[in-house]
Formats: structure tokens, C-alpha cells, sequence
């Protein structure tokens, strides 16, 4: 009987667990810490603050040509920019399930099961071509 | 306890205050609160920047308590409320939306894996399946005129009320015999109920059409910037046959996959803005943690049904917004 039918959950279950907590909780306060210094000036912004509130009530476009705000992953070059600097945050927690993924790879192969290996890469392959902004681009 | 109890119904009734205020307020003014809200915003309002993320947080964390009260996801009670009640474009509410519910999922995912409430077995093949046409249904709805998504939004959701209203899951479905599929794939598993001490075994049936179902169920969480619980738990319990404590915490593990797909098309798109987005978050978290602190002790079916009552609502609202009345 595996664990998993004992009740207990699977090694590979666990270390998913072991990463994720680890991951959001750091996700979470990071998002705190970068958000406390933008909205308290630590940082000045890209798009300033009366900027966001008026186009916030706008589509996205408008926001994207009138705030020339980034779309992709050009928020990187802006990290210095209080705005964008909460997209480290973010990207953690979007990012997470992507990095949750990686070691379930080799534990599957490991238990000689590559049906599951498999169902993993293509899991990470997707959520990757998600990820890079690849497929589409820009607003509507 | 006398105490906790009283506290509990002043939280439940505040809440109930601060949510039927909110609702007349939007049915009383056509609709145009959002419109007033966004005007004022804009156009040299008295509102200081920091008001709009302040009231957001508040909202959010009421949102919070009243979703894990009424057994439903933040995104599904956030999307519409907030699209309506506050100044926000639908594009930004989607893009935050998704954050919400990838959040929520996201803090779920540890204990309902280690207590093997989430199987990863059964999450894997499905999140392929549901995370793919997630991607697909972000384009659809970026890419679909306003109305035309908000109209979609509005049936998609009074479905979810009635679906909340009326189905009917099962604690232990019988699966007498595994498919071959599930069989294949190993869909299978055991936990621990803590109400009664005993070990329950779990094997799926129907695994071909319940994996077919989440083609639409990714591509509608990814259209509308929904998490997509509603839709999980009757597939994964009343098609599928696993456990309902089995399908509410793959459900819920399954969000943090499905909507991660989804939420970097909206964040490449540009539609997260961080002084709307994080507060959301936050608030909704903040929420959650207490509502789950008061389920021990509340009887949420009032709740349940306000929460039924106002997505009818909402639903009825986005629909005459989409048709342009």
C-alpha cells in the first residue's frame, strides 16, 4: 500500500507543500514591503498617482499609452520606479507554481512513473509560454 | 464564548449592513455609482489619491469573511462587486480579480496537500487541461468588446447562483468501479476525516468527460478573471465520484495553477495596476484568515444565501450593463 492510500500524503505532494508555503508567505510580505514604499513615497512612480486614478476607470490601452506604462516583462527596466517595483511581488506569486513544478520532474522519474513526469513538463511549458508574454501582446 | 458569540453576530451583522448599503447604493443610482465614483476620481474630486486603495481594503476584507463564510472563492464575489461599486475598468478588475483568487489559492495549497485534501494526482492531469484554456479564455475576453464580456460575466455568474443554489454534493459518492483511465493515470487516494477518526478511500469514475469539462471551465476562469471553485467541486465530486472534502481541496489547490496561467496574460497585457491590485490582495487574505476563524463558530446559511442573492443580483446588473441598458 502506497502512502498515499494509508492517508499520508505522497513525498513529491510534500515537498510541493514545503515550496509553496515557503514561497507565498515571502510572496505576501514582499508585496507588503514594496507596496508601503510606493504609496509612501519612499520611491517616486512611473505613472504618477493622479495619473492611476484617472485612468484606471479607462480600458487598458488608454492606460498603456496615455501612463506609457510597460506591457510584457519590460516592468523589469522600471524596478526602479516605486509603481513597478511591487511586479517583484507579484511575479513571486505567479511565478510560484511554475518553480512547485521543477522538482516533481525527477521525483516521478524516480518512481518510475512517466506518465506524471510528463503531465509536469508540459504543465511547466505552459504556464512558461503564459509567463513570456509570447503569445500576444500588447492591449486590445 | 458568550462574548465571541456576540462579537460574531455584530461582525455578521455588519456585514450583512455594509453589503445590502453597497447594493442599494449601486440599484439606486442606475447603475452609475461606478460612473459618479469614477467621474469624481478623475475630475479633481475632494478623494485623495490614497482613499480609493484605503476603501478598497476594507471592502476586500469584508469580501473576505462573507466568501469563506458562504463556501465560495474571492474572485467570484469580487469581479462583479467591484466592477460595479468602484471606479475600476473591467480590465483592471479582471487582472485583479485573478490576483485574488491565485492569492487565496495559493495561502490554501500547503495544509490541504500535507492533510492530502488536495491530491496531487488527480490535480495534475486536470490543471493541464483547465491552465491551457485558461490562456485561451484571457485572449477571448481581452480581445472581445467590453460589453460583450460584461454581458457574458452577467449569465455566467446568476448560473453560478443558481448552480450554488441548487446542487446538491455528495460527502461519499459511491464509485462501485474505476475507469480505465483513471485506472491508468492512478486517480486514486486515502485521507484522514478528522469528524470521525476514519481513513477514506477514493477513486474516480467518469475521468475522460470530467477532464473534458474543464476546457470550459478554464477558458470561462480565464475570460471573466474568475477563480473557478464553483465549477471544480460539482465536476470533480458529482461527475467524478472523488470525496467532496477531496474535491473542495483540489478545487482549491487547482485555482492556484489554472489562475496563474491566466494572471500573467493579464500582467503582460498591462492590466495590473499595483495601487488597486495589492490592497485587494491583502484585504482579501486579511479577510479570509478571520473568516476562517469565525466558520468554527458561525451558521453560514444566511450568509450563503445573501451571498446567492447578491451574485443573482450582480449577474442581473452586468447583464442590463452589457446590453446597454
Amino acid at each position: 500500500m502506497s502512502e498515499q492510500n494509508k492517508g499520508m500524503a505522497a513525498p513529491e505532494q510534500i515537498t510541493y507543500s514545503n515550496f509553496l508555503f515557503y514561497g507565498c508567505w515571502s510572496g505576501l510580505a514582499l508585496m507588503i514591503v514594496t507596496y508601503l514604499i510606493y504609496v509612501l513615497g519612499f520611491m517616486g512612480p512611473h505613472v504618477s498617482m493622479s495619473e492611476v486614478v484617472r485612468l484606471w476607470s479607462q480600458p487598458v490601452h488608454e492606460y498603456l499609452t496615455q501612463g506609457h506604462a510597460p506591457t510584457g516583462w519590460d516592468w523589469v527596466y522600471l524596478l526602479g520606479k516605486g509603481d513597478f517595483l511591487n511586479f517583484l511581488g507579484i511575479a513571486l506569486l505567479a511565478g510560484l507554481t511554475i518553480l512547485c513544478y521543477i522538482p516533481l520532474i525527477p521525483a516521478y522519474l524516480k518512481k518510475k512513473d512517466p506518465i506524471f513526469a510528463i503531465l509536469a513538463l508540459a504543465e511547466i511549458l505552459v504556464l512558461l509560454v503564459a509567463a513570456s508574454g509570447i503569445v500576444g501582446g500588447g492591449g486590445h | 464564548m458568550k462574548r465571541n458569540v456576540r462579537w460574531m453576530h455584530v461582525l455578521t451583522g455588519a456585514v450583512v449592513i455594509v453589503l445590502l448599503l453597497g447594493v442599494c447604493a449601486w440599484a439606486g443610482g442606475d447603475g452609475d455609482v461606478a460612473a459618479q465614483m469614477a467621474e469624481a476620481a478623475g475630475q479633481g474630486s475632494s478623494m485623495p489619491w490614497w482613499g480609493w486603495p484605503i476603501i478598497l481594503l476594507f471592502f476586500c476584507f469584508i469580501l473576505g469573511i462573507i466568501a469563506v463564510l458562504a463556501g465560495v472563492g474571492g474572485g467570484v464575489l469580487y469581479v462583479p462587486l467591484v466592477s460595479g461599486f468602484f471606479p475600476f475598468h473591467l480590465d483592471f478588475v479582471r487582472g485583479a480579480g485573478l490576483m485574488v483568487a491565485l492569492a487565496g489559492a495559493l495561502a490554501a495549497g500547503p495544509g490541504l496537500l500535507k492533510r492530502n485534501f488536495a491530491s496531487l494526482r488527480l490535480a495534475l492531469p486536470v490543471a493541464l487541461i483547465a491552465s491551457s484554456c485558461a490562456i485561451v479564455g484571457a485572449f477571448l475576453g481581452m480581445a472581445l468588446p467590453t460589453n460583450i464580456v460584461q454581458l457574458c460575466l452577467g449569465g455566467t455568474i446568476m448560473f453560478i447562483a443558481i448552480l450554488l443554489l441548487v446542487s446538491k454534493n455528495t460527502a461519499h459518492p459511491e464509485v462501485k468501479k474505476q475507469d480505465a483511465l483513471g485506472l491508468a493515470l492512478g486517480i486514486n487516494g486515502a485521507y484522514h476525516d478528522p469528524s470521525n477518526g476514519q481513513l477514506v478511500e477514493w477513486k474516480t469514475h467518469r475521468t475522460l468527460p470530467g477532464l473534458l469539462m474543464f476546457i470550459i471551465i478554464g477558458v470561462m476562469a480565464g475570460m471573466f478573471g474568475l477563480g473557478a471553485g464553483w465549477a471544480n467541486v460539482p465536476v470533480l465530486n458529482l461527475m467524478m465520484g472523488a470525496p467532496l472534502k477531496v474535491a473542495v481541496g483540489t478545487s482549491k489547490f487547482l485555482l492556484s495553477i489554472t489562475d496563474t496561467s491566466a494572471a500573467w496574460v493579464y500582467l503582460n497585457k498591462g492590466c495590473v495596476i499595483p495601487l488597486m491590485a495589492i490592497p485587494s490582495v491583502i484585504g482579501l487574505m486579511l479577510g479570509s484568515f478571520v473568516g476562517v476563524r469565525l466558520l468554527a463558530k458561525a451558521k453560514p446559511a444566511f450568509i450563503r444565501y445573501m451571498v446567492i442573492g447578491v451574485l443573482l443580483f450582480a449577474g442581473g446588473k452586468a447583464l442590463l450593463k452589457g446590453l446597454g441598458i
